[in-house]
């Protein structure tokens, strides 16, 4: 596990050490978020909402 | 085999696939696609076999993919695929150009020739995004008063064709449709979505997923509408029509399957890559 910050109330969150960029994780706070890796670094910014040209 | 993976949201579909690669022994790259950067000429390790697009966002998916076309990789599915499904206009007329049966449908350019469209159709009818996915925002109008106030909230939207009017009959079917799977040049698996509350069939709207039996009839046209469409791995949507027999709804280019998998116990991942090793065999 990594501990990481919510970008929103700046409160801890848990990821999994294998997570990967994209993937959203729910915080206690009610944001929706997502992992970013930069330089093998991993942190936290607001996921996005569904856009009109997600699907299939 | 080097396998690489275009996507933007990790899925179950995502997690599988790169589980699959893994256990048939090949190599997985992943390409985050929201987080790259792709240039014209750029020298990429060329040692990646194949791309596989997996990009929920349509326009990612398309323009990522025409750009390691043009670094010469190979990539599930292509360019010319992806726009042929993405865009639900280019995918019926092109099905009906070919004698594919698809549900009647036009397209008009502003409200009073959408309503005038519509009463040549016949009401009910649906009326679609060009663009969009997973039943959003598809509506089903009984008369034109419906389809007035439909028209009216598409013109004031912010969708990228809202000056399109998408608008067919709408296919008396049972409580169900059917998704069937392209994979390589096999037809190997579908379910039918079933819902018996909602008209609109999409599991994530909440339909059932059950095992489909494929008859004859539903894998030679389910070819044609590959041959029409091009591609690799496709997730085809059918109706049943009591006097008509299969009507295709339409393509999608970035199929999900989780709840094929699910059901059917069928290993869609595994038959991709296996399929995609003979095709790089060659
Ligand atoms: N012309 C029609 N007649 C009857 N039912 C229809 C018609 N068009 C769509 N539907 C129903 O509404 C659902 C959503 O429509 P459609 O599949 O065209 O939209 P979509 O948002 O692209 O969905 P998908 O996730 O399958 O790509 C279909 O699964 C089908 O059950
Ligand atoms: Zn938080």
């Amino acid at each position: 596990m990594v501990l990481l910050k919510c970008p929103v109330c700046n409160g801890e969150v848990q990821v999994e050490d294998d997570a990967l960029p994209g993937e959203v994780v729910e915080h206690e706070c009610g944001a929706q978020l997502e992992v970013v890796k930069e330089d093998g670094k991993m942190s936290l910014r607001l996921a996005e909402q569904i856009g009109e040209d997600w699907g299939e | 085999m080097r396998i690489g993976i275009l996507y933007d949201i990790p899925r179950w579909e995502e997690r599988n696939l790169i589980e699959e690669a893994k256990k048939l022994g090949h190599e997985v790259k992943l390409e985050y696609t929201k987080d790259s950067i792709f240039l014209t000429n750029e020298r990429r390790e060329q040692e990646i076999d194949v791309f596989i697009q997996r990009s929920v966002s349509h326009n990612k998916a398309l323009l990522s993919s025409l750009v390691m076309e043009s670094l010469n990789f190979t990539v599930i599915n292509d360019y010319n695929t992806l726009i042929r499904c993405e865009n639900k206009a280019i995918t019926t007329f092109l099905l009906s150009k070919h004698n594919i049966p698809t549900p009647k449908t036009g397209i008009a350019f502003n409200p009073e020739k959408a309503l005038e469209l519509a009463n040549k159709i016949g009401y009910p009818v649906v009326i679609k995004p060009i663009e969009g996915s997973w039943g959003r925002m598809v509506a089903k109008a009984q008369d034109e008063d419906t389809l007035r106030s439909y028209v009216e909230y598409q013109s004031y939207s912010i969708q990228k064709f809202r000056d399109s009017y998408y608008i067919q009959e709408y296919v008396n079917k049972p409580n169900r449709d059917i998704r069937i799977f392209v994979i390589g040049d096999e037809v190997p698996v579908g379910i039918y979505r079933v819902n018996d509350k909602n008209w609109r069939t999409n599991t994530a709207l909440g339909a059932k997923a059950e095992p489909l039996k494929i008859d004859e009839e539903l894998r030679e046209l389910t070819l044609k509408v590959r041959e029409v469409i091009g591609g690799f791995f496709l997730g085809v949507d059918i109706f049943e029509d009591k006097e008509r027999g299969y009507i295709v709804d339409e393509v999608n280019g970035v199929p999900e399957y989780k709840n094929t998998v699910r059901v059917t116990g069928f290993n869609v991942s595994q038959f991709l890559i296996r399929k995609i090793e003979e095709l790089i065999k060659k």
